[in-house]
């Protein structure tokens, strides 16, 4: 196929910045706390005063290259730091801490799942180019503007100055908007899993830089990359994204050239505005710094290291999905968050079936998660309790409707179901005399509808079962009751 | 005085710390004003700590080893709670909040605090002539410069305002003073002593060491200041010998190089290389074996240096830009002018100078040429030493290739300035232990210094050399005019 004939394709990469959750900062031991009042985490270190030193935190070491191997990236056993050089306010050594030519960890790949309404959920790998360590910037606060240009004055808070980061690059293989988004959380599904970064979007935890640009089809030559930033949510990359190929091709299409630049998103009017045109690249002047020495990382170390990595969501998914036969849909749910894969997985041990087990959990227990802001693992509802309830349903002890009758109770302090089915005299009737008198009394009662029922109207069934669990204040074992209803009205 | 003589008097109660801080303050005084040496003399503070001291002696306390040793500090090391203004503008009024960790060092070990030296600004020169507070004159001739860029440290421990001073040393900068004063200067090698607080000229460079009177007082002060610092990633984690403990170790048998390029090289003049030759052979008559060794890329060097420490020195001094502290030049009426502005202000014409060698060094487009090309000549100088310690155990060169030259000699050639720095550099590029020590006069009277260069962490064998050199030469003695000092 010709080159401008094909349909349209955007090429996507994404630079994701993740904060590593270290207590103190990159190089010094300045707290990384956020939101506290502007300078309060700072050292001669931080403000980058004459004669102070960095010295690398080996927290930090240890988070991006357990990050590195979670994205399959290769470790390198000698790595190094670079100075990346600006005048910028925010940064107090006027250049930056960074890993140029030499990173941590490069060449890795995602393997994420691009599910979107009305179409079919794909798979999809995704390349990762390289991940390098760096510290943060500080913050300007602009008075008189919302920029340096046009402000009377500017305050800067190095608070998050050198803090750690993660630099992940993919590779140019993301195709549309969804998969962007996909991949940005899965990356941060990632980080979360392995306890390096919380992944806070609102807080800057994690932000993503997209490069997008479009052509028509593969065989043709990469058109003019755009840069987006300032998406705060997943949902702003996806839109973004979208935003940004129809700007590009509707461009084009009216013979408009698409020129290099920034384009911030604009959340309000849901649109990508330009920022600033780049033209040509930067030179930031990188060369080793020599007041860090080489990053050596031993065999040994990195062997510690891989071993203390948890399953990852992706392998999660594909074991619920293989093993313990959920949908894809559950899976994805249920590993979304690690600590209601955590739950998940000991309610499931503790011998509950696993399709029964995703259903409470994904269902009225996460409803209730959410509704207090509270994590899995704070739930005063054991994955033992949840586990002995399904068990009690499946063993027809007691109905779905007493389990949720009795639910609010359980998450609001746990319990053994058992004792509270007990107590409150819940227990399922499954004694097939006393629902058979039950019955008989109902058919009495109800002579007009049993006419009815035996003319043909089958569907009346439904209304003998619902006044039988009227009767019985729902105890009635329902399988048993239809067995019986339909026996007799059968007469 | 040696500072294991001043120890013993201090010990008897012969005299008291008081009476010799006071003694070091009035000799201060008295050259100071003409000589300036110093920038800044913390006089209460050393009286103060010179009393704790008699009054822990007194009381019958063990006295750590410095207790009382009047010390003079290089003024681009941070001492906490008073000004460090690395002799310049910029930093006129900057107070550290932090002490450097050598200068702590000295302190714990009961050294006490003169005053703060004078030096090219930001280290940057080889005649302490860039200060922007004023030049300091040689003691021997106050018509010539003290060398830089410790010269204020020098011409401090040469005139007796103290007894020992610290400098740092990126391409000579404590050797080439030592040499042109008349006094013994280390650097130590790269990662012996933490830089921590020393405010960086040229990183992979720098390096803190003494100025002291004699070699068995460096020992003194190496044994001190040297070891391991969590603060300072490149401060090497090796164990710190016993320096003073091993001065007369044997040297029957050393093997000593002389590098043949040195002694080649055009601008050597021939009253040193005659001065440092005669050495040679004192050193034969120790018992040690003299070769001849080539270094084939030592005069690269300079030109190598003149890459590297710019461009190093670019990044370094990027910090300072009239926003966080330090000069600030007002009235700008936007960002990037308070930052030019106060850069152009803050900073001397050399300072500036190597900001802009570094800084293009380092841009696209020519950092091949320029930084990685210097980077590679680098390994090769490392690797000609290396090929050299197969041979030799220590290297021995003439400190600089001149003595002590005019004030205003070269301050408008910056050129000619750089080559004092010739025979001293090699030994920052390969990281290498390197001490400067008196060896003759020229016909002035001025002190003609040489150097010995030893391997990695051979500071222990450099200094038992040097120690045993200057018992037999006892150069002092051959002073053609006697003592020297106004």
């Amino acid at each position: 196929m010709s080159g401008s004939e094909a349909p349209w394709e955007a090429v996507i990469g994404l630079e994701t910045h993740v904060q590593l959750g270290t207590e103190s900062k990159i190089f010094t031991s300045a707290s990384t706390a956020f939101g506290d009042a502007p300078n309060t985490h700072i050292d001669p270190v931080v403000c980058g005063l004459p004669g102070t030193l960095p010295v690398l935190n080996e927290k930090v070491l240890e988070y991006a290259v357990k990050a590195a191997m979670a994205l399959n990236l290769k470790i390198a056993e000698h790595s190094k730091f670079d100075r990346k050089q600006y005048f910028y306010p925010d940064l107090p050594k006027n250049y930056q801490i960074s890993q140029f030519d030499e990173p941590i960890a490069e060449e890795g790949w995602i393997e994420v799942e691009v599910a979107e309404k009305g179409k079919e959920t794909y798979l999809k790998k995704i390349g990762i180019e390289r991940l390098h360590m760096e510290e943060d910037a500080g913050k300007l606060v602009h008075a008189g503007s919302d920029r340096l240009a046009g402000s009377t004055h500017s305050l800067v808070d190095y608070n998050r100055a050198g803090v750690a980061l993660a630099e992940i690059v993919s590779k140019p293989d993301i195709r549309t908007g969804r998969e962007a988004a996909e991949y940005a959380s899965e990356i941060r599904r990632i980080m979360r899993y392995l306890g390096v970064s919380d992944g806070n979007m609102q807080e800057g935890s994690l932000r993503c830089d997209v490069n997008i640009s479009v052509r028509r089809g593969p065989l043709s030559p990469f058109g003019t990359k755009v840069e987006i930033k300032n998406m705060n949510s997943f949902s702003a990359i996806h839109k973004a994204c979208d935003y940004e190929i129809e700007r590009q091709i509707k461009a084009y299409e009216s013979g408009e050239i698409v020129v290099q630049e920034t384009r911030l998103w604009d959340e309000g009017k849901q649109i990508t505005k330009s920022m600033r045109s780049k033209e040509g690249s930067s030179d930031y002047r990188y060369f080793p710094d020599p007041d860090l020495g080489p990053i050596e990382l031993s065999k040994e170390l990195r062997e510690i290291w891989r071993a203390e990595l948890p399953e990852l969501p992706a392998a999660k998914r594909h074991r619920y999905a293989d093993e313990l036969g959920l949908s894809i849909y559950d899976a994805r749910v249920l590993t979304d968050e690690l600590s209601m894969a955590v739950y998940f997985e000991a309610v499931v041990a503790a011998g509950a079936e696993p399709k029964f087990a995703s259903n409470w959990i994904t269902g009225d227990i996460a409803a209730y998660v959410n509704s207090q802001r509270i994590s899995f693992s704070q739930l005063s509802f054991r994955p033992s309790q949840l586990a002995e309830m399904i068990q009690m349903i499946d063993a027809g002890q007691i109905s779905g409707k007493i389990a949720k009758e009795i639910l609010p109770q359980l998450l609001e302090h746990g319990g053994s179901p058992k004792l509270i089915v007990e107590e409150r005299g819940l227990g399922m009737i499954s004694d097939p005399g006393a629902i058979s008198l039950i019955v008989d009394n109902l058919i009495a009662e109800y002579s007009k509808e049993v006419e009815q029922f035996r003319n043909g109207k089958t569907k009346l069934q439904g209304f003998f079962v619902g006044q039988l669990m009227k009767k019985t204040g729902g105890k009635a074992d329902p399988k048993m009751a239809n067995q019986i209803l339909a026996k007799k009205l059968q007469g | 005085m040696a500072i294991a003589e001043w120890r013993e008097q201090l010990k008897r109660g012969e005299v008291s710390a008081r009476e010799l801080v006071d003694e070091q303050l009035d000799r201060i005084n008295q050259i100071d004003p003409t000589m300036h040496a110093f920038l800044d003399v913390t006089g209460d503070r050393a009286r103060a700590d010179a009393d704790r001291i008699d009054e822990a002696r007194s009381a019958g306390q063990t006295l750590p080893p410095l207790a009382g040793v009047p010390i003079a500090i290089k003024d681009n090391l941070c001492t906490k709670g008073i000004t460090t203004t690395c002799s310049s503008r910029m930093l006129e009024d900057f107070v550290p909040p932090y002490e450097s960790t050598v200068t702590e060092r000295l302190w714990n070990s009961g050294a006490i605090l003169i005053g703060k030296t004078n030096l090219d600004e930001f280290a940057m020169g080889s005649s302490t002539e860039t200060s922007a507070f004023g030049a300091t004159f040689n003691p021997w001739d106050l018509s010539r410069v003290p060398g830089g860029s410790s010269g204020g440290s020098a011409a401090a421990v040469a005139s007796g305002e103290c007894l020992a001073a610290l400098g740092s040393d990126t391409g000579g900068s404590i050797r080439q003073p030592a040499s042109f004063c008349g006094v013994v200067g280390l650097k130590p090698t790269y990662g012996r002593v933490s830089r921590w607080g020393l405010i960086a000229f040229a990183s992979s460079l720098d390096q803190v060491g003494p100025f002291t009177n004699s070699v068995a007082d460096s020992a003194e002060i190496l044994q001190v200041i040297a070891g391991a610092d969590p603060k300072d990633s490149t401060c090497l984690n090796a164990a710190v010998p016993d320096y003073s403990a091993s001065l007369f170790d044997s040297v029957k048998g050393l093997r000593v190089g002389l590098i043949k390029e040195c002694f080649d090289h055009e601008g050597l003049a021939s009253e040193v290389k005659e001065s440092v030759l005669a050495a040679a052979v004192q050193l034969e008559s120790l018992g040690a074996e003299i070769t001849e060794v080539s270094c084939p890329r030592f005069n690269d060097g300079i030109a190598t240096y003149y890459v590297i420490a710019p461009s190093e020195a670019s990044a370094n001094l990027a910090r300072y830009d009239g926003v966080k502290y330090g000069y600030r030049s007002e009235g700008a009426e936007n960002l990037a002018s308070m930052t030019a502005r106060s850069r152009a202000e803050g900073f001397g014409s050399e300072v500036q100078r190597r900001i802009l060698i570094g800084t293009y060094a380092l841009s696209a487009g020519y950092v091949d040429a320029f930084y990685k090309k210097a980077q590679q000549v680098r390994t090769l100088i490392r690797g000609d030493f290396e090929n050299a310690y197969k041979k030799v155990d220590v290297l021995l060169t003439p400190t600089s290739p001149t003595t002590a030259f005019k004030a205003g000699d070269h301050v408008d050639d910056p050129l000619s300035m750089y080559l004092s720095d010739l025979l001293t550099i090699p030994a920052n590029l390969a990281g290498l232990p390197a001490i400067s020590l008196p060896c003759g006069f020229d016909e002035k009277g001025l002190p003609i210094g040489l150097q010995l260069i030893g391997n990695v962490l051979d500071e222990k064998r450099l200094l038992s050399v040097a120690h045993q050199f200057e018992q037999v030469a006892d150069v002092k003695a051959i002073h053609p005019k006697g003592h020297f000092i106004p």
